[in-house]
């Protein structure tokens, strides 16, 4: 009898190697959008963090006399009603915004995922009463929520990133749920389920980590929500106090100012939020575009 | 018209070479691929997934993908240089001259528009509208054998079925009399019956039309009975060429040889022989071939085969690439031919033992019957081989017997002599690792995020209670016995080919020493040569394991080739059980002699005579008396329509459930003669 040695399988050619992380990693390294938004985003964490030791002046000093200077050689964009630098205080303006939104979206994204791998693993009724609770709390608007929140627990940043994490949850809980439903469907459940693993296993470390690129879709452009939200708040006198500078509140005690023509102390804060809030869009469409490949 | 004797050829492909673009470097698909279809010929292009049969059709009608290249070479449809082709004459020409029918019927027909509309447009873009158009449709579907076509020119697609969605496809591709009909794997997604009934109709058409086909299959049966000349694909070049019957029959390169010597036939079976696989892989696309493309499985090659590509020699009529065709049908054997059979003596008590098991779903308000009142015993050691058409609750059943649904109250699931419960949770940690399943997919059964270590790891230790060193150790005999190493622990299934992931998927099921394995199709969605391979793995398995395995499959040559027992089921019901050899030798219920003849065969002479009509009827509302009886070819009377039939034991552990007395049967199914040969 002839029998020729079977030979061992061998692995495929080194390309289909790389890691779906590494994969996703050179497709952002080639999104246009993605790198634009990445370069704004920086700069506004670099000047949250450093802005202090290189803004002109001190954000903070007032200057009674320079008061509601026009936009010169020596201050960039002029002065406010105190005579405070306008550009120190754009710089830095960023701090609050960049703590409270991030932690804010954090707080959504663990809230929401957890909601959404329950309704969708155990569907029927715990689904039906967990998914209706979330759909009368979006119906409410967040400004709403907020006002009654921070009436109830005083004004103060952490009340600020409950409000807002939590009322971001139920939308990603929705899209996790979604994930959920679909994955559950799928045989390596059946299989896990088969070894009697218990449902916090399954939900968390079967399902889970195939359920990570829609929920980090979905966080970043809720980030960019937040950033508008916390701005938003702080506008309407909720959430970061004076005289820290920030950019909603800025906008909100300057904007009596401009029918007086002094625009220049309004504008630069409004940049500066539509410019975060494009930067973290265009972060958001760029991880997107990589993870839907 | 073109005059078929002494026209121009259908299709003419010279020196095609075909690459896609990924990741700015052109891959080579097709290589230097020359082939000539004539006017009224049937041609088969055969060959296993990723050797780029679905390339040559999209290439014909210039359909590649965006990324895809022609770099060589010309494509010549009746004549005409289908390259120089401008936008406009590209269009007339497919509009006109080609058509092509794809897989999934489902997927071509846009599901929003009706059929009739559907079928219309064609004609209307040809310049007939109106009432002639729909007249022209309803002909046109006539043609195609649907009874009723002005109904079903009301429907849209997903109220069809798969076999009647497929019809409609080939009436769409017939609609404009084409010269060229590509039909790319046109039967795959189908059920054996309706899959035959589908090549008949191709098979009657081809006498009433003049085109000229090209067929491409991964079946080697399905392309012999519906082809002229054959032509076998590998790595993007064509390594043999010639007519069917000899190709088959005597075939002149390794690859054919080695492709017809994996399947399961002629009643082989499981404890006298290993089927044959190839070893190795496919060279990815792409890959540098210096030598013959398939030296590096071929076990003929020697270094004139690694550095010196053949020639395709010209045999007369027919063509291979390979320096020793002569000597090609010499391929040695990957594995033994004959193994001892290491019979032991069958315990007597059943490992697994089923009582009037029942499973009914509440769909729309209506109670599904998806099983009927199943009894079954499965002894140790042995194989139940489950068959029926998609629908039948072949796999309903399985997931019964797993606990993964909960059986209706009123039946008995036994192991060991112990009562299972019918819910998972409710069983013993004993009896749920007792039973474990391998899964249709690989893909969808093997978590992608996780590495083949953490997946064997997580299973030895939930299941063998295995940890530390002891799991270690376990999980590298584990990987082992499947004939993986240990340097596949590290990788994530995704990194795996599908028949590498099926081995991982496997192991994981033997991690806890299971009594009873179901495999649920595990090898539908895997080439040839790769299920062969896991075949003798499942085999050699059972032998060391002393497992016992529910086998599902809608693959008779396969089942046949591992089963001791056969159940057929129609509907939920068993309409035979018995031993393996019995069932598939006869006399046999008329659903399992319908089934058996569905099965195209590799060295048919005559198409066989018992064909079944029309769909498995809605478990909703299944047919009063026997269920069969709207489709059996064998119906008698009034009372098929009344009484539902015992399941009889007509001869020892073989029972039916037929009206027709077991001797009437014998008569009947001698005379239509000798169909038992599933692949002889």
């Amino acid at each position: 009898m002839t029998a020729i040695d079977v030979k061992q399988p061998e692995l495929p050619a080194a390309n289909a190697n790389r890691s779906p992380v590494t994969e996703v990693l050179i497709s952002l390294s080639r999104s246009g959008s993605f790198l634009t938004g990445l370069v704004i985003l920086l700069f506004w964490i670099v000047c949250a963090l450093f802005g202090e030791h290189f803004t002109p002046y001190d954000p903070l000093a007032d200057d009674i006399i320079n008061a509601l200077m026009p936009p010169s050689a020596d201050n960039w964009f002029g002065t406010d009603q105190l005579g405070r630098d306008v550009f120190s205080r754009v710089i830095v303006g960023s701090r609050d915004i960049l703590t409270v939104a991030p932690l804010a979206t954090l707080l959504a994204t663990v809230a929401g995922t957890t909601l959404g791998l329950f309704t969708g693993y155990f569907r029927g009724l715990v689904d039906d009463i967990i998914s209706r609770i979330l759909e009368a709390f979006m119906a409410i608007p967040v400004v709403i929520v907020a006002l009654l929140a921070i009436v109830a627990l005083g004004t103060s940043k952490s009340t600020v990133i409950i409000v807002i994490g939590l009322s971001f949850a139920p939308i990603i809980a929705r899209t996790v749920r979604s994930a959920v439903l679909s994955e559950r469907e799928l045989d390596y459940v059946a299989a896990a389920q088969l070894r009697r693993e218990s449902a916090l296993h399954t939900m968390f470390v079967e399902i889970l980590p195939n359920v990570i690129p829609p929920i980090l879709v979905e966080t970043t452009v809720r980030l960019g929500y937040a950033i508008f939200a916390v701005a938003t708040l702080s506008f309407m006198g909720f959430g970061i106090q004076p005289p820290s500078p920030d950019w909603g509140l800025s906008i909100s005690s300057n904007y009596g100012m401009i029918g007086g023509g002094f625009w220049w102390t309004v504008l630069f804060d409004a940049l500066a939020i539509a410019s975060l809030v494009i930067g973290v869009n265009l972060v958001a469409d760029g991880v997107q575009g990589a993870l839907n490949d | 018209m073109i005059d078929t004797s002494t026209g121009p050829n259908a299709l003419e492909l010279h020196h095609l070479s075909v690459a896609y673009r990924v990741g700015r470097r052109n891959r080579a698909v097709l290589r230097d691929l020359s082939l000539t279809i004539r006017a009224g010929e049937a041609y088969g292009l055969v060959g296993e997934s990723g050797c780029g049969k679905s390339t040559v059709a999209l290439s014909v009608v210039r359909y590649l993908p965006r990324n895809g290249v022609i770099t060589a070479g010309e494509i010549s449809l009746a004549g005409h240089d289908v390259m120089k082709l401008d936008h406009e004459a590209l269009r007339r020409m497919r509009a006109e001259s080609v058509s092509m029918v794809y897989q999934d019927p489902g997927k071509a027909l846009n599901p929003s528009i009706r059929i009739g509309r559907q079928l219309t447009e064609i004609f209307e873009l040809r310049g007939i509208s109106g009432q002639a158009a729909v007249d022209r449709a309803i002909s046109m579907l006539n043609r195609v054998r649907i009874s009723d076509p002005v109904r079903v020119m009301q429907r849209y697609p997903h109220q069809l079925s798969g076999g009647m969605q497929q019809r409609v496809g080939i009436a769409m591709a017939l609609a404009n009399d084409p010269t060229m009909l590509i039909l790319d794997e046109p039967t795959t997604g189908l059920d054996a019956t309706v899959e035959a009934e589908v090549l008949d109709l191709i098979a009657k058409l081809r006498q009433e039309l003049s085109a000229s086909i090209l067929f491409i299959s991964h079946n080697l049966a399905v392309v012999s009975r519906m082809c002229d000349r054959v032509g076998v694909l590998y790595a993007g070049m064509l390594v043999e060429e010639g007519p069917t019957e000899e190709v088959f029959n005597n075939p002149r390169h390794p690859y054919t040889v080695a492709l017809l010597r994996c399947l399961p036939r002629g009643g082989q079976r499981k404890d006298q022989i290993r089927l044959d696989t190839i070893p190795g892989f496919l060279p990815s696309p792409g890959a540098q071939i210096s030598g013959c493309p398939f030296a590096d499985r071929c076990a003929l090659a020697d270094s004139r085969c690694h550095n010196e590509l053949p020639l395709l020699h010209d045999l007369g009529g027919r063509l291979s690439r390979c320096h020793y065709h002569e000597r090609a049908q010499d391929l040695p054997r990957t594995t033994p031919g004959h193994i001892a059979a290491a019979h032991v003596a069958a315990a007597p008590q059943p490992v697994l033992r089923i009582e009037g098991l029942n499973k009914t779903y509440a769909a729309h308000g209506h109670a599904l019957r998806a099983v009927n009142d199943v009894s079954l015993d499965l002894m140790p050691g042995q194989t139940l081989g489950l068959v029926g058409e998609s629908g039948s609750g072949k796999t309903t059943f399985a997931r019964l017997l797993l606990g993964l649904v909960p059986a209706d109250g009123g039946g008995t699931m036994e192991l060991d002599g112990k009562t299972l419960a019918s819910k998972l949770e409710s069983r013993s940690a004993e009896q749920v690792k007792a039973m474990q399943i391998v899964f249709q997919n690989p893909d969808s059964a093997l978590n992608r995020s996780h590495s083949i270590r953490h997946i064997m790891g997580r299973a030895l230790r939930t299941l063998a209670g295995l940890r530390g060193a002891a799991q270690q150790k376990r999980l590298v005999e584990l990987v082992r016995s499947v004939r993986l190493t240990e340097r596949h622990l590290s990788v994530k299934p995704r990194q795996l080919s599908g028949g590498l992931k099926q081995r991982v998927a496997i192991a994981r099921a033997f991690a806890g020493d299971p009594r009873i394995v179901v495999c649920d199709e595990p090898t539908s969605a895997l080439d040839v040569s790769v299920q062969a391979a896991i075949l003798n793995l499942l085999a050699d398995l059972q032998t060391k394991e002393r497992v016992s395995y529910i086998f599902i499959s809608h693959d008779l040559a396969v089942v046949r080739y591992l089963s001791d027992q056969i159940a057929v089921l129609y509907l939920g019901r068993i309409m035979e059980i018995g031993p393996s050899e019995r069932v598939f030798s006869g006399p046999h219920h008329p659903y399992t002699e319908a089934l058996l003849s569905a099965v195209p065969k590799l060295d048919e002479t005559e198409p066989s005579r018992v064909r079944l009509d029309g769909e498995i009827p809605s478990a909703i509302n299944p047919p009063s008396g026997c269920v069969f009886h709207t489709r059996c070819p064998r119906k008698i009377g009034a009372i098929c329509e009344e009484q539902e039939p015992p399941l009889f034991e007509s001869e020892p552990g073989h029972k039916i459930r037929c009206h027709i007395p077991f001797e009437e049967l014998a008569r009947l199914q001698r005379k239509t003669d000798h169909i038992n040969e599933v692949t002889a």
